[in-house]
């Protein structure tokens, strides 16, 4: 959906990234996901008196990853505080989360829009907090369930600045966060099961006017199809609100993906006070400059540059690059195939195509790949020194996959795969065909070229397709010179 | 051998001869319970059966020869400390059917130091009050004249020791619950620094003034006490990692020298005219001693009360929100909707007192309010800090009275907040400050014992109790008994 003619949009996102650590932030229960209800909920979870939350020490390490990853400034000292508001997923009534002072500060991320055009967009801040439970409102009529498995998860809350100019770049930016998150190992980026929420914060001005417009806020959207589809709407609405002569207030809004429409949940007015203060159970933070710098030193590349490497590095179109550095495990694959190769472009090849099709097909990850890099990397190799044709290096990938095998080598041997190499033993084949028919190879000595193919796929078919083409066709050139 | 008059050093001595062994010393005070706890109301809970399994496997160790300074020695804690398996209820109707899954660190160390629980003591509701009348189970009595309170909120506690239905108990102190109390009782009381003992498993009042300590019949007791109770604890981040010194070794050390600072604006409020005489008595005593008084100020003391009573309920009115009526504790019959539920649940489950801070603590904490309030509280909090900060560069200990007044009548201030909390006008700057503070007997006004506040340097527990072990050397008003309940 374009943006209507005479306007421009605002766009800045709050999107919160469930770290993937094993526990939760303030206690020692589970963050698996799918258990029975309230199964991992412990003591501290379920705000029982007399309990007290203790930082899981791992979330400090991703926070400071994904501030490092968006060139931020990790602050020396942060801190927590309560954010007081009575639900009943929330066992404390308080939520405890950053809000003066939170763990990042400032950074930015590189977006590329649909067009190829590139975009920075500037990062506000991003704090740690808990995640709260869930309610169950469908589960019995007149009851409502409270699930408190989720409540204590950890959650990192980045904040943009309004400088999303359109759902395009909205989600752009969305995506450009989750391959972060992800490639840093800070998020599973799952998107399914709420590793990835966002809040949209949208506002709309005359193309000409120089301030902001009245924002809403539209909460809690699940995917990158809600959150493109909600913009356009809630947009849609300001502007037909505003050109009928209307007035817009701040408010907090939930996108309904059924009707297609933004609701008002409450407005400016009726906000909560969520009164915050100080966490007094809790230090403040402190993060050394010795803990930064060893997680500096021991971070990843990140997909930017090294798509820009592994063009130059690899010699591979911007597309491929782009693919295979977009994800980190498949990046890691690739490189390692094309370390073992020397062969950049048939490893981008192999596992872009057929690896990478098996992989989709079968709903697999890259980790979870039956076929190892060792393995990819051998199998390029028998295609460049000759001993296998293209042809016959499919019906061993098949097998690797199948796991009817480990070593390519081994299997063609055994198999009898070889390529057949010896001028000696195609010679008289391509003598006996030639002789059979002899005016397709009169025509072909004339300049016919198309029947080339015909005389090699003689060939190959007399030798199972173990002789190697290239060879086939130099040597029925040799035969028909005069 | 006098059982009602012993301290926990003394118990020791008989068990470890075999005057006494622990079973017989627990039926003694169960006994004493039974017969005394009517008029007193000092314990809600009695765990007679867990102590007399206690007591048994006591007796074994003390038989084995590897008893620790507190095995066997029958004790009260405050109906604070969650303790599995018993009920815990903080004094509160809210919590009156509650039981914790899980025990508190200081409830825990005391158990495998081999002390045993007699049961859980009464208490203001929530630890809010200076009276103990604010228990949803009744007021309790102070032993030394029963129209009388025994000081609050560990008001149980204190009068459980000096009644001698236990032989010492835990209290928890946030602006004075455990030094008023024993003052009002003529007990030792300890609160240690912020942070030297664990709050895990302890309900929350205010968070970043709650601390836990001992209330005994000496020093040397609460030096006792204290080496248990005190010590790291993961489980509490704000718990402090130092050491735990060994207090009992340090109670006979010398104090000549030591610096003692005595502060006029102790002096120059609402002190009772005897109070201040005993009080002025008991630094003579010291002097005697050797120790140095030299004056020195708090200028930023007169703000204390006004500071803590933002700082207490905000904390509160966050601390409290979990008791909703949702997933434990109170809830109120046939709700129509949630708003309904919370409503009356916190309504009916809360009393008086509590539901007051929570409403001043919200209101400090709101929008607009912030700054003017929970801000400007804070600011305060920093000049106090740094107030002894400057005075123990150039004192070793503070000394003053511990309440302005020896116990008051059951009713005689229920009707006025702000005449209530003028009882812990001389403790809650320590509170605030966090540094250490003790009170101990002083004598008597008009026949009830009145206490004197001893404030040490954070950590310094150790200097605090070896002056107080030399005072009691010297005096003898901690050995002094309350008359036997009818």
């Amino acid at each position: 959906m374009s943006i209507p003619v005479g306007w421009q949009v605002d766009i800045g996102l709050e999107i919160h990234a469930q770290l993937s650590t094993q526990s939760k932030i303030f206690s020692g229960a589970s963050t698996a996901f799918g258990e029975a209800p309230n199964s991992q909920a412990c003591a501290i979870d379920l705000g029982m008196p007399g309990v007290l939350p203790r930082v899981n020490a791992a979330v400090y390490e991703k926070a400071v990853r994904f501030g490092l990853g968006v060139t931020g400034t990790i602050n020396s000292e942060s801190r927590f505080d309560r954010k007081n508001y009575f639900y009943p997923d929330l066992p404390k009534g308080y939520q405890i989360t950053q809000m003066d002072e939170p763990i990042v500060v400032g950074g930015h991320i590189q977006i590329t829009g649909k067009d190829q055009s590139e975009k920075v967009v500037r990062i506000t801040r991003a704090h740690l907090e808990e995640d709260a439970g869930k309610s169950i409102h469908d589960f019995k009529p007149s009851f409502t369930g409270i699930d408190l498995n989720r409540a204590g998860t950890p959650l990192l809350e980045i904040v943009s600045e309004p400088d999303l100019k359109s759902a395009d770049e909205a989600v752009a930016y969305a995506k450009a966060i989750h391959q972060l998150l992800t490639y840093l190992d800070v998020c599973d980026g799952n998107m399914a099961e709420g590793s990835l929420r966002f809040d949209a914060n949208v506002s709309v001005r005359p193309v000409d006017a120089q301030d902001l417009g009245v924002r809403s806020e539209i909460k809690n959207l699940n995917s990158f199809r809600f959150l493109e589809q909600a913009i356009n709407h809630e947009v849609q609405r300001q502007v037909d609100a505003l050109t009928r002569g209307e007035t817009l207030t701040q408010d907090t809004r939930l996108f309904d993906p059924d009707r297609l429409e933004t609701r008002a949940m409450r407005s400016k007015e009726t906000a909560t006070d969520y009164r915050y203060f100080p966490e007094p159970d809790l230090l403040p933070v402190k993060i050394s400059d010795a803990f930064i710098n060893d997680i500096k030193d021991n971070m990843p590349e990140l997909p930017g540059p090294r798509s820009v490497r592994f063009q130059s590095e690899f010699g591979l179109s911007l597309a491929d690059a782009q693919l295979l550095a977009g994800d980190r495990g498949l990046g890691d694959f690739f490189e390692q195939v094309a370390m073992i190769t020397g062969n950049g472009r048939s490893a981008a090849n192999w596992v872009r195509g057929d690896l990478l099709g098996k992989l989709n097909e079968q709903n697999l990850n890259i980790s979870e790949s039956p076929v190892s890099p060792d393995q990819m990397g051998a199998l390029i190799g028998l295609i460049d020194d000759d001993i296998i044709s293209g042809k016959t290096a499919k019906t061993v990938f098949a097998a690797l996959w199948a796991g009817e095998t480990t070593q390519p080598a081994e299997y063609v041997k055994a198999q009898g795969l070889e390529q057949v190499s010896d001028a000696g033993a195609i010679e008289p084949l391509i003598e006996t065909l030639l002789a059979e028919h002899p005016k397709q190879a009169e025509d072909l000595r004339a300049g016919k070229d198309k029947l080339m193919g015909f005389f090699v796929g003689k060939v190959m078919q007399a030798t199972g397709g173990k002789a190697n083409p290239q060879q086939v066709n130099a040597m029925i050139r040799q035969k028909l010179s005069p | 051998m006098n059982l009602r008059s012993a301290t926990i050093a003394e118990l020791r001595a008989f068990l470890d001869r075999g005057d006494i062994s622990a079973v017989e010393l627990t039926d003694y005070y169960l006994d004493r319970i039974d017969r005394f706890d009517k008029s007193l109301n000092t314990y809600i809970t009695r765990t007679a059966d867990t102590a007399r399994a206690s007591a048994i496997a006591a007796d074994k160790v003390i038989a084995q020869g590897k008893a620790t300074s507190l095995t066997g020695i029958p004790i009260a804690e405050k109906d604070l400390f969650c303790i599995e398996g018993t009920r815990t209820t903080a004094g509160s109707k809210m919590l009156a059917n509650f039981k914790a899954p899980y025990t508190a660190t200081v409830s825990t160390k005391l158990a495998n130091a081999g002390a045993i629980t007699l049961g859980k003591t009464n208490m203001d509701e929530f630890a809010m009050g200076s009276s103990n009348e604010n228990s949803y189970f009744g007021p309790v009595r102070n032993p030394w004249d029963l129209n009388r309170v025994p000081g609050g909120s560990s008001g149980g506690s204190a009068a459980a020791v000096a009644a001698g239905l236990c032989a010492a108990s835990t209290g928890t102190d946030t602006g004075g619950s455990i030094r008023q109390p024993a003052a009002l009782c003529g007990l030792t009381g300890l609160k240690p620094t912020y942070g030297r003992i664990s709050r895990w498993g302890m309900i929350a009042f205010a968070s970043s003034l709650d601390q836990a300590g001992p209330m005994t019949r000496s020093a040397e007791d609460a030096a006792i006490m204290l080496e248990h109770m005190a010590g790291h604890d993961p489980q509490d981040s704000t718990a402090l990692a130092e050491p735990v010194p060994a207090y009992t070794s340090a109670l006979n050390n010398d104090i000549k020298g030591l610096r003692i600072g005595v502060c006029q604006a102790f002096f120059d409020t609402d002190l009772d005219a005897e109070v201040a005489a005993k009080t002025r008595e008991a630094l003579r005593v010291l002097e005697s001693l050797g120790a140095k008084l030299i004056d020195i100020a708090l200028p930023h003391m007169a703000y204390s009360l006004g500071a803590y009573y933002v700082i207490a309920p905000a904390e509160c009115s966050a601390n409290l929100a979990r008791f909703d009526g949702i997933r434990y504790g109170y809830r109120c019959e046939n709700p129509e909707d949630l708003q309904d539920l919370y409503t009356r649940s916190r309504g009916e489950g809360f009393g008086q007192e509590v539901k007051k801070r929570i409403l001043v603590g919200t209101f400090a904490l709101s929008a607009g309010y912030y700054d003017a309030f929970y801000g400007r509280a804070q600011r305060v909090r920093r000049l106090i800090k740094q107030d002894f900060v400057e005075a123990f560069n150039q004192v070793d200990v503070i000394v003053g009275p511990t309440t302005p007044t020896p116990a008051f009548g059951i009713g005689a201030k229920a009707e006025s907040g702000v005449d209530m909390y003028l009882q812990d006008i001389f403790t809650i700057s320590a509170s605030l400050a966090g540094v250490p503070a003790m009170s101990i007997p002083a004598g008597l006004v008009a026949d009830l014992p009145i206490g004197l506040q001893l404030i040490g340097n954070y950590l310094d527990e150790a200097t605090l109790l070896n002056l107080a072990h030399q005072f009691q050397q010297a005096t003898d008003w901690h050995t002094l008994i309350a008359p036997e309940a009818p």
